[in-house]
């Protein structure tokens, strides 16, 4: 299963298990949030050198992790479930972008996955706003900085201005707001430059004041 | 699509892979780069002998969980034990002494240069 199959590819997809650089010294994380089908496997995909991988977390009710008297099958077991695409940034450094659901039971697990990541991106249906509200109000709790992406799908009637959006979530005016298409690679890449273009004038801002 | 990754169907299954224990490394991160430090040796528990083989270059621990088809929990655990043997290292993710010599900025310097060279 494992060794290496020499069958010539069929697709343009990357293949799945590409070894990293052996100077690969820094994991960094950036996470996707939405709704079910807003387009976070679409936009991982677009953007990484991997094909998405599927995994899964665990957690009991008695506290993170297994616990035997719970039973992992047991009502009071959390799954989630998530996908990850990567990007070598560097011979050092390595960008892990994970597409997570937004419902409630997946903000169980943030702290535990996604402590330490660099910021979120959240992506918006508009024909399904409410999705994001939710992840909107659990990353402002968690103070993850984040920027706001519309998937624009063509069949996308309401067309609402990004004002329009901004205002039906809320969303302060020092929140980037931006269009994309997440099947489209520049689209996407343009979309994490907009999400780190952020974070470093937060950073900035911050190294600033004493 | 529909088909669900990872089999955590057989609660018994996990407790059996982690011999019971719950306990994983507290500073093992989803994206700590996990290197073998050694070949696998006969007798070693066929979970460990997978890690060893896929880390032989740096693997990410997210990466060894969806290679495994293991819950991240479950590899935490088990990548714990070839830690506690020296049969692997980590490289962690952005460690506290290091994020004071690299301001933040400067990283997120680092990271938007690479995404422009995408
Ligand atoms: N037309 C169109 N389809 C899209 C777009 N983004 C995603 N999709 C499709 O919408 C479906 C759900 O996307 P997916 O990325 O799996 O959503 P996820 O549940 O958020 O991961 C897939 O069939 C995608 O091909 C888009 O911008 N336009
Ligand atoms: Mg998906």
């Amino acid at each position: 299963m494992d060794s290496v199959s020499f069958e010539p590819s069929t697709s343009s997809e990357p293949p799945a298990r590409t070894p990293l650089s052996a100077t690969a010294e820094t994991g960094l994380k950036i996470v996707v949030v939405g709704g079910f089908g807003v387009g976070k496997t679409t936009l991982v995909r677009s953007v990484s050198e991997i094909r998405p991988l599927n995994t899964e977390e665990v957690m009991t009710e008695a506290g993170v992790g297994i616990d035997r008297t719970a039973g992992l099958a047991d009502k009071s077991t959390t799954t989630v479930a998530f996908d990850f695409g990567r990007i070598s940034l560097s011979e050092r450094t390595v960008l892990y972008l994970f597409g997570a659901p937004g419902q409630e039971r997946f903000w169980f697990l943030w702290d535990r996955l996604f402590v330490g990541t660099l910021g979120a991106v959240v992506l918006v249906d508009t024909r399904r706003m409410s999705d994001c509200w939710y992840a909107i109000d659990r990353l402002e709790h968690h103070r993850t900085p984040f920027v706001v992406a519309v998937n624009r799908f063509e069949h996308d009637s309401n067309a609402f201005s990004l004002s329009e959006i901004r205002q039906a979530l809320a969303l302060p005016e020092h929140v980037p707001l931006i269009d994309c298409d997440a099947r489209v690679r520049s689209s996407g890449k343009n979309v994490l430059i907009t999400l780190v273009d952020h974070l470093y004038e937060l950073a900035m801002a911050r190294e600033m004041t004493p | 699509m529909s088909r669900r990754p990872v089999d955590t169907g057989d609660p018994d299954r996990l407790y059996t892979i982690t011999g019971g224990r719950s306990e994983a490394p507290d500073d093992l991160d989803l994206v700590s780069l996990i290197v073998s430090e050694c070949e696998p040796a006969r007798g070693m528990q066929s979970e460990h002998v997978r890690i060893l083989e896929l880390c032989r270059r740096p693997a990410a621990v997210v990466e060894i969980a969806a290679e495994l088809k293991l819950p991240v929990t479950v590899v935490r655990i088990l990548v714990g034990d070839l830690l506690a043997m020296a049969k692997v290292t980590a490289r962690h993710p952005r460690p506290a002494s290091a994020a004071a010599a690299l301001p933040e900025s400067a990283l997120l310097l680092e990271v938007l240069d690479g995404l422009r060279k995408l």
